[in-house]
C-alpha cells in the first residue's frame, strides 16, 4: 500500500551504484542513463528501504500532493 | 520476495578471488575482468550494468553486513561521496595501477628483479612468496599478479573498513571502477535530457 511518502533521489549526488533498486521491494527504481537513479512515484510505497541503504545518502521522501 | 537471478550469487566470486589468490598468486589476473568489464559496458553500452549486477564487491559488502551487526543505516560523511574526493582518490587509484604496470616493465625488461609479496595499503609487506612457484610463468606476469592481488585486496580490506563504520555499500561511494564508469556515462549521454550533470 502507497503511503504518502514517495522516495525521491538527488541526481546531482547519485553515484549510480544501483544499491537502492537493488533494495526496492516494488521494482520502482532504475537507473538512468548509468547516471542517477530515477524513482516511480506511482510504484513507490514509500517504505524507505532506498533511502537507508544509499550510501551517498542523496535520496530523499517527498509528499504526495493530492 | 524478489527474484533472484544469477548475477545477485557473484559475491561467492569474490570470495573464491581471493582463496586462488592464497594458493597461486597468478590468477590475480582474473581480477581484470573486475576491470575491464565495467569499463567496456560503459563505453558500449552506456551503462553502469556491472555496478547495478555484477559487482560481487559490493554485493559482499550487503551480505557480510546483514551478517554482523552494526550501523548500518549510518550515512558516512558527505565528503566520501563529493566530486573532489571520488576523482581525487580516482587519480590516486590510477596512479597505483600505473606503478604496477611500470614495475611489472621493469621486470619484463630486465631492469629488476621479481618481488614476491603483497603489500597492503601500498605500505605494509604480507610476506606472499609461498603462493607463486618460481618458473611458472614469466616473471613479468608474476610481477604484476602481485601487484594486482595488493590493489584489489585493500581495496576490498577499505571497503570493509567503511562498511563497518557505515551503510553496507559505502565503498560505493568513491569506488574508483564506479567513478570512472558514472564519467563515462554522463560523457556518452551528454546532451541528452537531463543525462548530465556535472557538479
Amino acid at each position: 500500500m502507497a503511503s504518502k511518502f514517495f522516495a525521491v533521489a538527488d541526481r546531482k549526488s547519485c553515484v549510480s551504484c544501483g544499491a537502492c533498486f537493488r533494495e526496492c521491494p516494488r521494482d520502482a527504481i532504475r537507473i538512468d542513463h548509468g547516471c542517477y537513479a530515477v524513482m516511480d512515484p506511482a510504484l513507490c510505497i514509500g517504505c524507505g528501504k532506498c533511502r537507508r541503504i544509499c550510501p551517498a545518502d542523496c535520496i530523499g521522501m517527498e509528499e504526495r500532493k493530492a | 520476495m524478489k527474484k533472484k537471478h544469477w548475477y545477485d550469487w557473484l559475491w561467492i566470486w569474490t570470495i573464491i578471488y581471493f582463496l586462488l589468490g592464497f594458493f597461486n598468486i597468478l590468477f590475480a589476473w582474473l581480477g581484470m575482468i573486475d576491470f575491464l568489464l565495467p569499463l567496456l559496458l560503459a563505453v558500449f553500452g552506456g551503462n553502469k550494468w556491472f555496478c547495478n549486477h555484477l559487482c560481487g564487491r559490493g554485493q559482499l559488502f550487503t551480505v557480510i553486513s546483514a551478517k554482523i551487526p552494526g550501523p548500518h543505516s549510518r550515512p558516512a560523511p558527505r565528503w566520501l561521496s563529493s566530486p573532489w574526493f571520488r576523482y581525487g582518490f580516482l587519480v590516486f587509484f590510477l596512479t597505483m595501477f600505473g606503478n604496477i604496470v611500470f614495475q611489472t616493465y621493469l621486470v619484463y625488461s630486465g631492469a629488476s628483479t621479481l618481488r614476491e609479496f603483497v603489500k597492503l595499503f601500498w605500505t605494509f609487506r604480507v610476506p606472499w612468496g609461498w603462493a607463486y612457484t618460481s618458473g611458472a610463468a614469466p616473471d613479468w606476469a608474476a610481477q604484476f599478479s602481485f601487484g594486482f592481488y595488493s590493489l584489489m585486496l585493500t581495496s576490498t580490506l577499505i571497503g570493509l573498513i567503511v562498511m563497518l563504520l557505515y551503510r553496507p555499500r559505502t565503498w560505493c561511494s568513491f569506488c574508483p571502477m564506479g567513478t570512472m564508469t558514472q564519467t563515462i556515462c554522463r560523457l556518452k549521454h551528454r546532451g541528452k535530457e537531463d543525462a548530465i550533470i556535472f557538479h
